[in-house]
């Protein structure tokens, strides 16, 4: 009686793309190996009955070498082989290299069905594989899909049932490869092709100097990209609906109110020259959704829009190889790039992918680098919205300060941290091009993700600080914490509310800087300290959830510690 | 690995290295006998790009330089 599927098979095979068609269920999919650190389930209906589906992190052995792979071949264990089925999806388009999971799956005994995956790939690449030798050769039902335009998955689903308990001898590795020479020798054959530009490219990126130069071009034109997508949607989209349309519903509302009271501090908050200001009111109704969807939801759009592109392309593998150098003395290797990119959208997804990495080491670093130096979407955009004012020199110098201070760190706990790091053993994917249904729908979910994550707790968090302020409560804490936001920071005390919200919310945290009118020093030096000090509430849980508690400490201490140092030093050198 | 010039072929002679390495190298197809292609190699130790197979795979210079091939 089958109760589960697995899918299983190599990193980067679409194993993500083929879970989507099989269950409905979204999830993330991109063109790098280890996209999928966590198990999905779902369900697939066979014969009116509801089977699980497990999507399984990519594997090229059934012999642990990562985190990723331990969960992997634990889930395996975990269940009696008559149980269910495994489905192994295969790169037609490296049969060679995937067999060797494929036969491992076998020798255990599994009942396998070997899933043919980017069959529509294998054709402009001069490869022609017979299927049905190869079913008769492994002794298990294979069937060619293309998960992404969803070619062949019926018949996937219609032969599961196909998949038998085998009984085969175990060989050595060697014996192995031997046996899957003699396979590939009878049912692949290869069609020589000129190199395309496509290939010219590939070999291009991954040289020293070409690739470098390719990288600056794709990582120039993506931020311009982000930026202008940004403001156009900011400018001609946000804007003209809060202004136009839902400002003059607001002012009724405030004057039904009486323009002032606990009701009115509250949904509308203060006016501003007798008019509510969406950047100054701090109104449930007025600034909190002006934040979410006016400031910061057009960037979420534009950098994961971009980020989603750069992905499916394939490009990041080959910014890990040419970044590796530098990110060995971070005691990190060039994969860590992944986890930082991922931690510019969010930090929790960021510190999540930390576990591609191998060591317990290697995680702590890359994820306190992650909480201290790379700031999230939410707050980047919120620094472009008020110190763009003042021009870009002070947003420059905000992640000239964060890059400083990433790499100083990193070095210093590349020094300090025990135990070693591991290099990195990285697949290359070809380019591929993204399939526009795959971007939208990556794109949706994450939006999705950024809606449900944040929505709430911004107005929780405005509707908290709004009654603590009109009962004045925060009045105690001010003056306690006025010593070192003052004397140290040079901020006006007022600003450790927005400091202490930043726990909640990064993107709420500066906007409660709007209200007081700082000085461009103030307000960079603020921004800064929002970014290092202290994780929000969101990846602190998730710094617990990986790392464990000793550990959560410890990168707390290095933050706040940090964070005190970094925002004195700015207040004495900077003059103006 | 390391002293072989680029866009060279070369046969795998020996791997060398700790058994969960080993495994991981020979998971992914490297292993003694086997034939290679040197893509790159990037300067001040950094890591070194081969083509097993049908695959490109990016190697860190250490792990490269415990492969020993022989060049035809």
């Amino acid at each position: 009686m089958i109760k589960k599927i697995f899918l299983i098979g190599n990193p980067n095979v679409g194993k993500s793309v083929v879970f989507s068609r099989l269950t409905g269920v979204q999830v993330i999919s991109s063109n790098y190996p280890g996209t999928t650190v966590e198990i999905t389930k779902g369900y697939l209906e066979i014969a009116q009955e509801r089977i699980e589906v497990v999507d399984l992190p990519g594997t090229y052995s059934l012999e642990p070498s990562s985190k990723v792979e331990e969960i992997v071949s634990l889930m395996l264990k975990e269940y009696p082989k008559d149980e269910f089925v495994v489905i192994d999806v295969i790169d037609s388009t490296n049969l060679e290299r995937n067999l060797f999971l494929a036969l491992q799956l076998i020798e255990e005994g599994f009942a396998v069905i070997a899933c043919l995956n980017m069959c529509d790939d294998t054709k402009h690449r001069g490869i022609d594989i017979d299927t049905e030798k190869l079913e008769g050769l492994l002794g298990i039902p294979v069937v060619s899909t293309c998960a992404i335009t969803g070619v062949g998955i019926k018949l996937l689903i219609e032969r599961i049932k196909e998949a038998k308990l085998t009984t085969k001898d175990s060989f050595t590795h060697e014996k192995r490869w031997l046996e899957i020479g003699k396979i590939i020798e009878q049912v692949q054959h290869l069609t020589h092709r000129h190199h395309t530009f496509r290939e010219m490219l590939e070999d291009a990126s991954v040289r020293p100097i070409s690739g470098m130069f390719m990288a600056l071009g794709v990582i120039f034109i993506s931020f311009k990209i982000v930026r202008f997508l940004g403001e156009l949607l900011i400018n001609k989209v946000a804007d003209p609906v809060f202004f136009d349309l839902y400002q003059p519903l607001l002012e009724k509302l405030s004057s039904t109110l009486g323009s002032g009271g606990f009701l009115h501090h509250l949904l509308v908050g203060e006016l501003i020259n007798g008019k509510i200001d969406f950047k100054q009111s701090m109104g449930l109704l007025t600034t909190a959704p002006y934040i979410e969807f006016a400031m910061v939801l057009p960037y979420i759009i534009s950098f994961y829009l971009v980020l989603s592109i750069l992905e499916d392309i394939g490009f990041l593998p080959r910014l890990a190889m040419l970044l590796d150098n530098l990110f060995h003395r971070l005691g990190l290797h060039g994969f860590a790039i992944i986890p930082m990119l991922l931690g510019f959208g969010c930090n929790v997804p960021g510190i999540l992918s930390t576990r591609v990495l191998e060591s317990k080491r290697e995680r702590f670093i890359a994820s306190t680098l992650i909480s201290i130096g790379v700031p999230c979407v939410p707050l980047q955009a919120m620094i472009f919205g008020l110190l763009g004012h003042y021009g870009g020199f002070y947003v420059a110098g905000v992640y000239l300060v964060l890059f400083a201070l990433w790499l100083i760190l990193g070095i210093i706990l590349n020094r300090v941290s025990k135990g070693y790091s591991p290099e990195f053993l990285l697949e290359i994917p070809p380019y591929r091009i993204p399939s526009f249904l795959n971007l939208f729908q990556k794109l949706m979910l994450r939006i999705k993700g950024f809606l449900i994550e944040a929505v709430p707790v911004v107005l929780l968090g405005v509707l908290l600080v709004n009654i603590l302020l009109f009962f004045k409560l925060f009045d105690s804490l001010n003056s306690l914490l006025a010593p070192i936001v003052q004397g140290l920071f040079g901020l006006p005390k007022e600003a450790v509310v927005a400091l202490t919200v930043g726990f909640f919310r990064k993107d709420v945290a500066v906007g409660m800087l709007m209200p007081l009118l700082l000085s461009a020093k103030q307000l960079f030096i603020a921004s800064v300290l929002l970014a290092i000090s202290f994780p929000c509430v969101a990846t602190f849980v998730v710094l617990f959830k990986e790392l464990g508690f000793k550990d959560l400490i410890k990168a707390t201490l290095i933050m706040v510690i940090t964070g005190l140092i970094v925002g004195t030093i700015l207040n004495l050198t900077i003059i103006h | 690995m390391i002293q072989m010039k680029e866009k060279r072929k070369g046969k795998i002679v020996e791997v060398s290295g700790g058994a969960r390495l080993q495994n991981k190298f020979m998971s992914m197809g490297i292993y003694p006998g086997r034939e290679i292609i040197k893509l790159s190699h990037f300067a001040l130790r950094g890591p070194v790009a081969i083509k097993v197979g049908r695959s490109v795979l990016a190697l860190g210079h250490g792990m490269a330089s415990k492969i020993t091939l022989e060049v035809e």
